[in-house]
């Protein structure tokens, strides 16, 4: 086996709670509470021992992760580790005298999350009133000397309002705007037959953003990912498992991807009682699909498994029930057919059809 | 391009200090491994020296490579990073300004 490269980014899920309920919320169905928390001394050594393990970023995640009190003092010591930090926030809890604490601690980046282009479709995919502010809180950056990234999560119930949410992007100080189509985890994975979008719709929408990146070239980064269901390839789910990315969950248990915990038998190690270093090379839950050993054919022997890696564990193990198969997504894995399935009803019925599942919204833990 | 503009890193975009691992360019959701070349456009793009003299300085460093493909080269790297929203290109007139207000 070659030597292990270091880790490039380390995401820390600060806390779960959160007042936004999206209904893709990429948090476990199992949310941790406020007492199962790190404290921001261990935060802070998890940061030095990152970088010194060869992490170049922080991103700063929840939850919301302006509901940490302590997030100035947390800014600090990733930058002070030597990390560019990044936030990402819904900008709910956000007020200008808070904000300009946290430019003045060191932070990079925001990334500022959007449900929509207006009210009304924000508040019934996050459950609460936040549209409003967001807009208010975008007036406030346009002061700020800090990196902004406008996020619109897209799915079938905002995919024909992609015209609006540029138009939010080009009057706003952001230099990049993702379109991130829901993935199919957790809560989104809960709430899939109205949020997928149609193959008709999916089209439009890729012609529309084609478009938009070259009109914008040079102003503002336009980027956009597509829902992997219609993929011919699976994404390199975190660019590999256990090759780029580690996160750390609220309580310290360290997983190579948000949605990790769903699959059965992994045993995830804590940052409490293990240096990030030894994890990152030695925790059996890393180990487990880093590389190729793990792969079934038809991976083992297709040239595109180091651009793809297998694609996602996850959805493996969602939808056929074994996490090592491979991902269902791609044309050539067995299990395809279920893939297909799905696309078959949604795109059967329709996007504006009659057919509606009771939303399932995220809770906010204690 | 404007020969006459003057490039300066954008906002959220930064070196890494120099620790031993090798220079970075670190921006949102992206780090860029600098080295020879690149690392000497980069560290010029400090919002004072246009594209023009920033071509001429690395032309002096690289006297054995031909001077037409060390702009061509220059020129595109230049396009690539703004592209990438990692650099802001002052006009000639704006930048005259602010170093009179400075």
């Amino acid at each position: 086996m070659n030597a292990i490269s270091p880790p490039l980014a380390l995401i820390a899920e600060l806390t779960h709670r959160c007042p936004l309920h999206c209904v893709y919320c990429s948090n476990p169905r199992e949310l941790k509470h406020r007492a199962d928390e790190l404290s921001t001394e261990v935060w802070a050594r998890v940061f030095r021992e990152a970088a010194g393990a060869g992490v170049l970023q922080a991103d700063f995640t929840g939850g919301e992760p302006l509901a940490r009190p302590d997030l100035v003092d947390l800014i600090r010591a990733a930058r002070g580790a030597g990390l560019y930090v990044s936030l990402i926030t819904s900008g709910l809890p956000l007020d200008e005298a808070r904000l300009d604490a946290i430019v003045a601690a060191g932070l990079d980046h925001i990334q500022l999350s959007f449900q929509g282009a207006q009210e009304e479709i924000a508040s019934e995919i996050s459950g609460t009133k936040s549209h409003a502010h967001k807009l208010r809180v975008l007036e406030w950056l346009k002061k700020r000397r800090v990196a902004l990234t406008l996020n619109f999560v897209i799915h079938r119930e905002n995919i024909e309002q992609l015209e609006e949410m540029l138009e939010i992007g080009e009057s706003s100080s952001a230099g990049r705007i993702e379109f991130a189509n829901v993935q199919y985890y957790g809560w989104g994975f809960a709430n899939r037959e109205r949020l997928l979008p149609t193959r008709a719709q999916l089209d439009r929408s890729v012609e529309f953003l084609e478009s938009a990146q070259r009109r914008l070239r040079g102003k503002m980064s336009v980027e956009f990912v597509v829902p992997d269901y219609y993929a011919k390839y699976p994404k390199p789910c975190m660019g590999g498992w256990g090759r780029k990315l580690m996160l750390i969950s609220p309580d310290g248990e360290a997983l190579p991807c948000h949605a990790a915990r769903m699959i059965p038998g992994l045993r995830f190690d804590n940052v409490k009682e293990r240096s990030v270093l030894d994890i990152w090379e030695n925790s059996e839950a890393f180990r487990k699909f880093r590389g190729e050993g793990w792969m079934p054919e038809p991976c083992k022997s297709c040239d595109r498994r180091e651009q793809d890696f297998g694609g996602c564990r996850c959805q493996a193990f969602l939808i056929t029930g074994d996490a090592a198969a491979t991902d269902p997504v791609c044309s050539l894995a067995p299990e395809r057919a279920r893939v297909d399935a799905v696309l078959a009803a949604v795109n059967g019925r329709g996007a504006d059809s009659a057919a509606r599942a009771e939303w399932v919204y995220r809770p906010n833990p204690a | 391009m404007e020969l006459d503009s003057r490039p300066c890193l954008a906002v959220g975009c930064r070196l890494n200090e120099s620790d031993g691992k090798g220079r970075m360019l670190l921006m949102p959701e992206r780090a860029l491994r600098l080295n020879g070349p690149s690392l000497e456009i980069v560290e010029r793009c400090d919002g004072r020296r246009t594209v023009r003299q920033i071509i001429s300085e690395l032309q002096t460093i690289y006297s054995k490579a031909e001077p037409g493909k060390v702009e061509q080269d220059i020129l595109g790297y230049l396009a690539l990073l703004r592209d990438k929203r990692a650099l802001d290109f002052a006009s000639n007139a704006a930048a005259t300004e602010n170093e009179g207000k400075g």
